[in-house]
């Protein structure tokens, strides 16, 4: 048997609506038969009645309406059927949810799920990763998997965990990413994983971008060099002390996210290890994002905005050499 | 009313003697209106005010020391320094904190319903109050009609006092009145005066039993003048002679005075001594508050999540 990325959110949610009173899923589109836009709530709606609702195209109220749930005790799960719609929503998030705790002292446990990132063909506004602006923001926890075990156990983390968690569900990985079956096990949330060991440079990355690095990792192998890999699985809060440890082992940093390059968690990964690990640097850091303009609708343009094996392979030769 | 009205000419006094920091939003001539949302709440209802709502808060219970404290950021009250004047709230009795983000707090009161609903709770209703001015955005529009999606029995009251801050209603909107909305919205509506006490209490009263008994959410929309700047800070240069010579222009409290002088409802004895009772209400709020320790920066517990192993440590 084998498993999707989609499918284990999918599991994670049934698990989720099984094992817990409190779970409910809401969204557009998610109920009924049709199961969402990507179909990670398929059949759902049927096992779980009047649990996992359809809403009206109204992101504000989604996300508040959970707020208020949350509130009463209740653990939602909003689905937004693009992360870039999530933008309407981001006065509840940001402004409501996000500042709650440390106004009242009351915690508001929801988890908002953003299918993120780009794919052939999908334009400005259905291919955006928002994890570097959620993550600007305090209050929030900011999850990005970026393997079929990780999609499946961190979605029934964020529901457990008290305070607001944004899960960014890379929407590439949704189909081209297989495991044999769920896992038993988890690795802690907030900590990073080492998906490649290696001596000479460190790529510190998360969520699709994990899979171009380590096909960046492949190919550089073939020219003698090691490049250690770390999936930061959160992005908030960033695993610095890994970061920093696997610095150490290589002497060089490069830092790959899908996001706009201005800010973001390309350039928190470097400022931190440039502040508090720069005696382990022997050469500069440097960073590779998408392009700082909106996400083109072509696939020569989208394949050459967003990073790519082949540019990351290339930035990475660059620091080695230095 | 009276207790409101006394405890915010308190404020604003504090205020313009710069005693207090931020700003101090009063709800002068929307007494009436606000204390009847609150009196009509029981326990396990939810309350979302907003900034003109201080008689609300009091009906439904909120102690008056917790403003004072909050105004002065007293490290004992329910925002500890960390919010001030109207955001405040007590989310586990029912009193959610308003956000300053307008209509935002509409949603939420309908994901509590839907979560009291699924819960098998009985007979409890939501309130949430809005302006004219909030009634603009899109959180509120969204708000209301999800509201209505869901079916929850929410109250929606919309104190209509004629200025967005500055800007009067023929730049706020365009409808002939904005009680049309509730039918757009399925909702059911009623307008009331809300310069006349009893007809508050009757109209908001009568909105909050339908809720009760099922029927679909209701709006409420009152007409006012506010008797007071947008805060503190501002001298409402801006309100015309003309409007101020309208009906709803009235004073709620002087016209709830003057009812019961006529009805012989109290004497001036007792009215006298209710303005008493309401000054040292006043004074002890905010003598208890001002004895309380205020927050200090070294000090604080910087962190705003509760799930503290994963808090982002940065240096």
């Amino acid at each position: 048997m084998s498993i999707t990325y989609l499918e284990a959110i999918r599991e994670a949610q049934a698990k989720l609506l099984r094992d817990d009173k409190r779970v409910f899923i809401y969204g557009q589109d998610v109920g009924g038969s049709f199961g969402g836009a990507f179909k990670a709530t398929k059949g759902l709606a049927k096992e779980f009645p009047g649990r996992v609702l359809n809403t009206p195209i109204s992101e504000d109220a989604m996300v508040g309406t959970a707020i208020g749930a949350a509130l009463e005790g209740m653990r939602p799960i909003v689905e937004m059927q693009f992360a870039d719609f999530s933008s309407i929503a981001l006065n509840q998030i940001l402004n409501n949810a996000g500042t709650h705790y440390w106004r009242t002292n009351v915690p508001i446990p929801i988890t908002v799920r953003l299918p993120s990132g780009g794919t052939k063909g999908s334009g400005p506004f259905h291919s955006q990763s928002m994890e570097s602006l959620y993550a600007h923001y305090p209050g929030l926890i900011v999850m990005t998997p970026a393997t079929v075990e990780d999609a499946y156990t961190m979605l029934i983390d964020a529901v457990a965990i008290d305070d607001p968690v944004i899960y960014c569900e890379h929407k590439y990985l949704y189909y081209h990413l297989k495991a044999d079956s769920l896992p038993n096990d988890r690795m802690p949330v907030g900590k990073a994983r080492i998906a490649r060991t290696g001596r000479d440079l460190t790529i510190v990355s998360y969520s699709a971008m994990l899979h171009e690095s380590l096909s960046a990792a492949e190919e550089i192998a073939k020219e003698g060099f090691e490049i250690e890999v770390v999936d930061l699985r959160t992005v908030k809060p960033l695993d610095t002390a890994a970061v920093l440890a696997s610095v150490a082992r290589t002497g060089r940093l490069l830092a790959v996210g899908e996001s706009f390059p201005w800010g973001g968690v390309t350039a928190e990964v470097i400022a931190r290890v440039a502040t508090e690990g720069f005696h382990l640097l022997d050469a500069a850091p440097a960073r590779v994002n998408a392009k700082d303009t909106p996400i083109p609708y072509h696939p020569n343009l989208w394949s050459t905005h967003r990073p790519s094996s082949r540019v990351i392979a290339a930035k990475a030769r660059k620091i080695l050499r230095e | 009313m009276l207790l409101t009205r006394t405890f915010e000419e308190k404020l604003a006094s504090m205020y313009r003697g710069g005693r207090i920091t931020g700003g101090v939003y009063v709800g002068k001539g929307q007494e009436a209106i606000s204390v009847a949302c609150g009196i009509f709440l029981q326990k396990g209802d939810i309350f979302a005010p907003l900034i003109r709502d201080q008689a609300g808060r009091s009906a439904f219970g909120e102690p008056l020391v917790d403003v004072a404290r909050t105004y002065l950021g007293s490290r004992t009250g329910p925002m500890r320094g960390r919010d001030g004047n109207i955001h405040r709230g007590s989310p586990r009795d029912g009193q959610l904190a308003m956000i300053s983000h307008l209509g935002a707090m509409v949603s939420v009161v309908v994901g509590s319903l839907m979560a009291k609903r699924g819960r098998g709770e009985k007979n409890f209703i939501g309130l949430t109050a809005i302006g004219e001015g909030g009634m603009q955005t899109g959180a509120t529009h969204e708000g209301m009609n999800i509201a209505a999606v869901e079916h929850v029995p929410l109250v929606v009251v919309a104190t209509n006092n004629h200025y967005a801050y500055s800007t009067p209603n023929d730049r706020e909107f365009a409808c002939a009145n904005l009680v049309d909305r509730a039918r757009g919205y399925g909702f059911e509506g009623y307008e009331l005066d809300g310069t006349d006490l009893a007809q508050c209490l009757d109209v908001i009263g009568t909105a909050v039993k339908r809720a009760r008994a099922g029927r679909p959410p209701q709006l409420v929309v009152a007409s006012i003048l506010r008797l007071a700047g947008h805060g503190e800070h501002d001298d409402f240069s801006y309100v015309t002679d003309d409007i101020r010579k309208e009906p709803f222009a009235i004073d709620c409290l002087q016209r709830t005075e003057a009812f019961i002088k006529e009805r012989e409802l109290a004497d001036a004895a007792t009215l006298q001594r209710w303005r008493e009772e309401a000054a040292e209400e006043v004074e002890n709020a905010f003598s208890a508050a001002q004895k309380e320790p205020v927050p200090n920066g070294e000090e604080e517990d910087w962190c705003a999540i509760s799930t503290r192993d994963l808090v982002d440590e940065i240096e």
